[in-house]
């Protein structure tokens, strides 16, 4: 009862302010109308009645301010004169607004959109059912250091693993690196697409729900079943048009038909540590995969994702596995002896977590950077208006009072600026989902409740902090003494300078750990364009193809069908062109564990690491690879006759030293092919970022390939002469698609995408820290000048020297710079040691990337000085003079 | 003149709600009745009253009502509601409460 009638009152003070008012006047004057009446009834004359009523009553005009104060809402009502006001003197002076707006826009937006990709990347769970239970579990080496510690799983090995594994996980094994050519239909061209092998658990495992039809079951994932595929949304949506009539039906994958059973949701997208977010189509893995690979122990193509039942713990199911794994060592000594695991989300965001942190703390940095320069310019601001305050505090206002006004101009500063900032932050988000689709989990960043709140957090404590800072500088002690500086004082406010200078120093260390990190990145970035793949890279271009087994069945018809292809190619008029399994920075493309037959024999369980390629003889001359010694393959060295190798330079100095590898034999420790060493080529890279590795070529027209990348060279304008090419192609059959077509240097832009992204980001991080630091140099130095107008006067009527002047002015500013500076650098020492992962072939501690940050500082830091400095010298010492 | 303050402090409220039991009451007729009460004693500042009958209102102890007093004039006329009765109450025991302590010391002396 009570309740409702307070909240009655609330609400009429709140809506009806205006109509409260009047009545509250009405009251009072009725009041003094009835006591004036009175009293005139009393006997007295009107005009002492008026007075006797006024005295009895009090002062009208504070009793209906007290009144009024007691309604609900007050502290709305002058809150929101607050802000106009705040709002009035911010329009007055439209340039001040409009800097800080800018600053503080460029640090909550960049902000607001990196908390949005952590967020989105590697802080939200992964769209299945209980992610936390989900695993990847690896195969690894306990002893072996230079491997890696998560190495893909063995067909063999998942099988054993799935056994040893009953009643603690559930596991399923992918096997992402495949891919089929889709059969042209109905008018749709051919094309080739990645594909996905999964055991017939994975999807129900992980809890995914197809959009239309079913997913894998038990029978169907086995060798001799009816051929089954899932599709994945976007091939469904691209390629079919979103028909969901498309399930039940056949469609042709390598030549071969395939029931589609269902279509994914598009929230669905495998994003794991070796990649495969693009997998198009998912068939079952023990269905496709030979049974070779399904029961090997040494040849590792699966991953493998585990759900924990509840209670296991990660380290109980690995010690469970680790005994089976060590047993399978034990018979047979190729397979790893180890195993690791990791959570499913780390699993897919491994790679980006260090770069998103660093990028996110570059900028938190810029932030504070931002912050400092606002709190400087409200400093400034406050200076300006420094009597102004003294006089009203003189009359009685309150210090909380100033002190709340303060607070709310730079809250408005910093909505303001935030507002702009989340537009910023929302369009970098779209430009950054639709250009870096090759990033893992991209799909999950959003602009969310939580980014809005975060958004809001950091909003008010940029304004709450850039106010309470610009306050504390204007304290209520000084008071009186600014009002005795309008009194000719020759040394004003040096302590208002010293904390902005302090906060210089801060903004340009800061400014320093940014630079130094945005040049070894870009260092790094330079060293990898530069690298040498061993072949020259320009107008260069490849293509791939892959022979559907079906209509290729015999290795005479793949043969064939190769040979009539590079020959009509080399037909073409300037060209020189090659086949290879998988060209210079295009991947790993595999390697074999060999030994050499004239050799003694090694210890079991080792063996020599070559990386192999299928070569066709005309490919060194078109790659321009050197031959260094021996010959290159002829052109009847096929099929059976196909025995003959050629070992890169890194090969022959390492497996054959001091001795010539020409008329040895190499031994394939896996199915014991032997091949004859006939010559030595250079050395080429499988990835831009990485060494070289020995290399064994061996003649692509034989040995079982079924794909190749068709290497072409031209002598200029390389991209004109992929048409042809694939006109010659679908001549020859026109099924068969053709995949990535790009140059080589544009190969290498996508290999080293991630580098470019990081390095350039930083550098513009940096760059916008750099302006705002040289920003806030200058306006410092401008504010002690105007401060020290009368003084830098006097002295030039003392006949002080220009130069000395301008030199005093100068060392003034640039002394916060230097030891900003000296801050700076050793913070970037320790910094830079969190990116150290991030660098190729860069020391973290680069001494030539140091001494440019310092020389680039130095010199910004002095243009941004020397205005004012300049402007000092040139002082009229008249005018000066007479400037109050 | 005193201050409301004079008056021992929250009487004001006490004696407000006790003069609108019997019936709803404008401003005036509200200083006048305490003033007549007290016996002349009381000698409240009537301004003062309407702050007080304010925030008494705000509180949901009293309500308010427009309506044409005995001059004819419209005027404000405040009465209690079933909260400010319970209230009133209250605000008496803890008044016989005070007085009766403050009595005992200086019958004492």
């Amino acid at each position: 009862m009570r309740l409702i009638e307070q909240i009655r009152m609330a609400f009429r003070s709140l809506f009806r302010r205006g109509q409260s008012s009047t009545q509250l006047d009405d009251e009072i004057r009725y009041h003094l109308d009835r006591q004036i009446a009175e009293n005139i009834s009393a006997g007295m004359s009107p005009e002492a009645a008026r007075t006797t009523a006024l005295r009895q009553f009090g002062n009208p005009a504070l009793l209906r301010d007290q009144t009024r104060a007691t309604w609900n809402w007050t502290w709305l009502e002058s809150l929101l004169r607050d802000l106009r006001y705040g709002t009035r003197t911010l329009i007055r002076t439209p340039g001040f607004a409009a800097i800080a707006i800018l600053i503080i826009a460029l640090g909550i937006g960049s902000n607001v959109a990196l908390f949005s990709i952590v967020r989105g990347v590697l802080l939200s769970p992964l769209p299945f059912t209980h992610p936390q239970q989900l695993y990847s579990i690896y195969e690894s080496n306990a002893h072996n250091e230079g491997m890696a510690r998560f190495l893909p799983v063995a067909g063999g090995v998942f099988t054993e693993w799935q056994k040893a594994a009953q009643g603690s996980a559930e596991m399923a094994a992918i096997s992402p690196f495949q891919n089929y050519n889709v059969s042209s239909e109905a008018g749709r061209l051919p094309e080739r697409v990645d594909a996905g092998w999964c055991s017939w658990n994975l999807f129900s495992m992980l809890g995914v729900v197809p959009q239309f039809g079913r997913t894998f079951s038990e029978a169907e994932d086995r060798p001799g079943s009816e051929a089954t595929v899932i599709l994945s949304a976007t091939f469904w949506h691209r390629r079919y048009n979103s028909d969901p009539a498309i399930v039940g039906k056949r469609i042709w994958l390598d030549a071969k038909p395939y029931t589609v059973i269902g279509v994914l949701p598009s929230s669905f997208v495998y994003s794991g540590a070796f990649g495969g977010n693009n997998i198009q189509v998912w068939a079952p893995l023990r269905h496709e995969e030979s049974s070779i690979m399904l029961t090997t122990f040494e040849m590792h193509d699966m991953l493998v994702i585990a759900r924990l039942h509840n209670g296991i713990s990660l380290s109980a199911l690995l010690d469970r596995l680790g005994v089976v794994q060590t047993q399978i060592h034990n018979a047979h000594p190729h397979a790893h002896d180890a195993v690791s695991g990791r959570t499913l989300l780390d699993d897919s965001v491994h790679d980006y977590k260090t770069p998103l942190y660093v990028l996110l703390a570059a900028t938190g940095c810029v932030l504070l950077i931002a912050c400092m320069n606002v709190a400087s310019l409200l400093i400034a601001r406050a200076a300006s208006r420094r009597k102004d305050l003294a006089i009203r505090s003189a009359l009685g206002g309150g210090w909380a009072r100033l002190l709340r006004e303060r607070i709310i101009e730079s809250l408005l500063l910093s909505i303001a600026g935030g507002s702009c900032g989340l537009l910023l932050a929302y369009a970098s988000i779209q430009w950054l989902v639709h250009t870096r689709t090759d990033m893992n989990r991209i799909e999950a960043i959003h602009i969310d409740g939580v980014v809005a709140l975060f958004a809001l957090g950091i909003i008010l404590l940029c304004g709450f902090s850039a106010g309470l800072v610009s306050t504390l500088s204007s304290s209520r002690k000084n008071l009186l003494g600014s009002l005795h500086d309008s009194s000719r004082s020759q040394t004003a406010g040096s302590s208002r300078a010293t904390l902005r200078k302090s906060l210089l120093v801060l903004e340009v260390a800061l400014t320093v750990v940014l630079l130094a990190g945005a040049g070894l990145l870009i260092k790094s970035y330079a060293r990898l364009q530069t690298k040498d793949l061993g072949v020259p890279v320009e107008n260069v271009l490849t293509m791939r193809i892959s022979l559907p087994e079906v209509r290729y069945k015999t290795p005479e018809q793949q043969v064939a069908f190769l040979d009539r292809l590079i020959s009509q190619v080399r037909a073409l008029p300037g060209i020189s062109a090659g086949l290879v399994s998988t060209a210079p920075g295009e991947g790993w493309g595999g390697d074999h564990l060999m030994s050499i037959a004239e050799h003694p024999p090694l210890a079991k369980g080792q063996g020599l690491d070559f990386m192999i390629r299928g070569a066709d003889p005309g490919y060194f001359s078109a790659a321009q690879i050197p031959l260094m010694r021996g010959r290159i393959f002829r052109e009847d060295e096929r099929l059976k006759r196909a025995n003959v190798a050629l070992v890169s330079d890194s090969a022959a100095r390492q497996f054959f030293p001091g001795e010539d590898p020409i008329g040895k034999h190499i031994r394939d420790q896996f199915d014991n092919t032997q091949v004859e060493v006939i010559g030595v080529v250079g050395d080429t890279r499988w990835s831009i970022s990485e060494p070289s590795q020995p290399m064994l070529y061996w003649p692509i027209y034989g040995n079982n390939y079924t794909g190749a990348t068709i290497f072409l060279r031209a002598p200029r304008n390389v991209d004109s002469i992929a048409m042809p090419v694939q006109k010659i192609l679908s001549a020859l059959d026109p099924d068969l698609p053709v995949s990535d077509v790009m140059t080589l240097r544009e190969a290498i832009n996508k290999s080293t995408v991630d580098s470019q992204f990081d390095s350039l980001l930083i550098l513009a991080f940096a760059a916008i820290a750099l302006v705002l630091a040289a920003a806030g140099l200058y306006g410092v130095l401008t504010y002690l000048v105007t401060q020290r107008t009368s003084e830098l006067g006097i002295r030039i009527a003392l006949g002080a020297r220009r130069q000395q002047l301008l030199r005093t002015v100068l060392f003034d500013g640039i002394r916060p710079a230097l030891l900003g500076l000296f801050v700076g650098l050793v913070g970037s020492a320790a910094a830079v040691r969190l990116i150290r992962s991030m660098l190729y072939q860069t020391e973290p501690l680069d001494p030539a990337v140091f001494a440019s940050v310092a020389a680039l500082l130095l010199a910004v830091a002095t243009l941004a000085c020397l205005l004012p400095a300049w402007r000092a010298s040139r002082l009229d010492p008249i005018q000066a003079l007479r400037t109050e | 003149m005193g201050k409301p303050s004079d008056l021992v402090q929250g009487t004001l409220d006490l004696l407000i709600l006790k003069t609108l039991l019997l019936d709803p009451l404008h401003g005036w007729a509200i200083a006048k009745r305490i003033q007549q009460l007290s016996g002349e004693v009381l000698q409240v500042q009537q301004g003062s009253l309407y702050p007080a009958l304010h925030r008494l209102e705000q509180q949901g102890w009293i309500k308010a009502k427009w309506a044409e007093s005995e001059t004819g004039r419209q005027a404000k006329f405040y009465s209690l509601t079933a909260a400010g009765r319970a209230q009133l109450e209250r605000e008496t025991a803890n008044w016989y409460r005070l007085s009766a302590a403050i009595n005992l010391i200086v019958s004492e002396a």
